[in-house]
This record gives C-alpha cells, structure tokens and sequence, in this order.
C-alpha cells in the first residue's frame, strides 16, 4: 500500500500537492487529516496543515489478491489471468485440478466469482464486474446450452406442445433467450422465483 | 478447512475481529460453525442464503479434495 505525507498552509493545497505528485484523482486515494493547520494572525502562531493520503487498491488488485488466498485452499497449483476492460474484469484460472475448481454444471466457478465480486464491490463506488473462467469452461457451457435450446425449440414445434426446462442461474437462461430470439415459430420466457426460474419454450 | 471459512468471512464482513469457526468432529462429517457480528449476520448469508449458498459451494469443492463430507452452519 503506497502511504504520502504532505505539509501546506491549507488542507485543500495539501490534498492538491499530494494527488498531483501521485498523478491521481481524490477518489483514488483516503485522505487522513493529521493537523488542521492555522493561518495564525500577521502571520504569528501560524501551523502548518499536515495530511496523510492512501492509495486505495484498484478493484483488480482486491480481487486477485482474495480469489488467489480462496483458490490455494483448493488447489496448491494455479495461475490466475486477469484483463480489465470497461469495468469488467475477466479472470482465467489455470490448475492441475481444473474439474474441482469448476464444479457441477459450472458450480464452484459461480461461487468463486459471486464470492470475489461481493469482495472487489464491497467498499468501492463503481460496480467492477468479475467473470471468473477455467479451461474455456464458459464457452463450452454457452454452446451446450445453445444446443440444449435448439433440440428443446425443433421438439416444441414438433410436438406444439410448451417444455419447462429445469432452473437456470440468469446469464444461463439469458443465453437460451437470446439463442432463441431469432428462431422463428418460438418463443421463450421466464416462470417463478429465483432461484427456481424456469425457462417456458412455447409456439408463438 | 476452517481457515478457509474464516478467510472467506473475513474478506465479506465489517468486524472481521468478531468471525471465529470451530469444527466439531461427526462419524461421516465434518461440521464448521461460522460465528459473526449480529450486524454481519446478512454479509455471510446474503438475499435468499445466495452468500451461504457460495461458501457451502466452495468449502465442499476443498472437502472433496481431501475426501471428506463438510457442513457449514452459521450460527
């Protein structure tokens, strides 16, 4: 954690020397007020402002740092990527033990990136939204659904009958929507509560 | 293990000097009670036990590891 001291004759020209010298904005860092300062009278009894500015960690920081401490208690090996675009921060995982890391149908890869995003998003104002992958795990799963959509929708046509498919997590069921949306002689939406919501296929 | 529950508390709530785990040791299982702050009682276990739901996840991923069946209790 990067820590600078600052003195001027104001709070405000301390905060301005420090944040120029660091290249940063306010939001950046945490200012601690470690002397007042007073402009005395003519000039007598007058003190210094004296200032103490953090550097905050950057999302990205916070993120790798706790999904690196949590991923070790599963597997001892791992080399974890991250870029960060537009708000989003992708992150790969690489291991030995791939397969536990993702879990059923995806599983433990939803908790470890639901569980690093609460952490990354807790103190900070601008939501950062973390997409955690391994081994492709993502894109295989979209494909699988896709096709899991298509059978389902050539079935619905061809019986006219609607399918319930079984609870899906929102950017699971997004994805069918989506495949869904240009295939004509279908529709789809969304029945019940989460976690329970279900995706309806019908005619229409 | 309850060094991985305490980890993952820790990282989510206000009074991480409050969280403390302690194992009781069953025939088949394992079962880890997480203790937090009152006020941090919704940070571990979230809308609908969507925050409970994802440390039980992870904590039975570590578990199967070492092949052992672990119960997580917030109490």
């Amino acid at each position: 954690m990067k820590i600078l001291e600052k003195q001027a004759k104001t709070v405000d020209e301390a905060i301005k020397q420090a944040l120029d010298e660091l290249k940063m904005s306010r939001d950046e860092v945490e200012v601690e007020i470690l002397e007042e300062g007073n402009r005395g009278i003519f000039g007598f009894l007058s003190k210094m402002a004296k200032i103490k500015v953090v550097v905050k960690p950057r999302p990205e920081e916070i993120a790798i740092k706790f999904l690196k401490g949590l991923v070790k208690f599963i597997d001892n090996d791992v080399k974890i990527h991250s870029s960060l675009n537009n708000g989003v921060l992708n992150i790969e995982i690489e291991g030995e033990n791939a397969g536990i890391l993702i879990g059923k149908h995806g599983s433990t890869l939803d908790a470890l990136q639901y569980l690093t995003s609460l952490v990354t998003n807790r103190n900070s104002k601008d939501f950062t939204r973390v997409l955690i992958d391994a081994e492709n795990y993502r894109e295989k799963r979209e494909k699988t659904l896709e096709r899991l959509a298509m059978r389902i929708a050539n079935k619905v046509k061809e019986t006219k009958r609607s399918i319930t498919l079984e609870p899906m997590y929102p950017n699971e069921r997004r994805i069918i929507h989506t495949a869904l949306q240009q295939i004509p002689g279908v529709k789809t939406k969304s029945i019940g509560e989460e976690p329970y919501r279900r995706i309806v296929i019908s005619l229409g | 293990m309850i060094e991985l529950v305490e980890y993952i508390a820790k990282a989510l709530v206000d009074y991480p000097e409050n969280v403390s785990v302690n194992q009781v040791e069953g025939e088949q299982s394992i079962i880890l009670e997480l203790k937090v702050d009152p006020e941090d009682m919704g940070k571990v276990i979230g809308k609908q036990g969507r925050i409970a739901k994802a440390i039980r996840t992870v904590v039975k991923a570590a578990a199967a590891k070492e092949g052992k069946r672990v119960v997580v209790e917030i109490i």
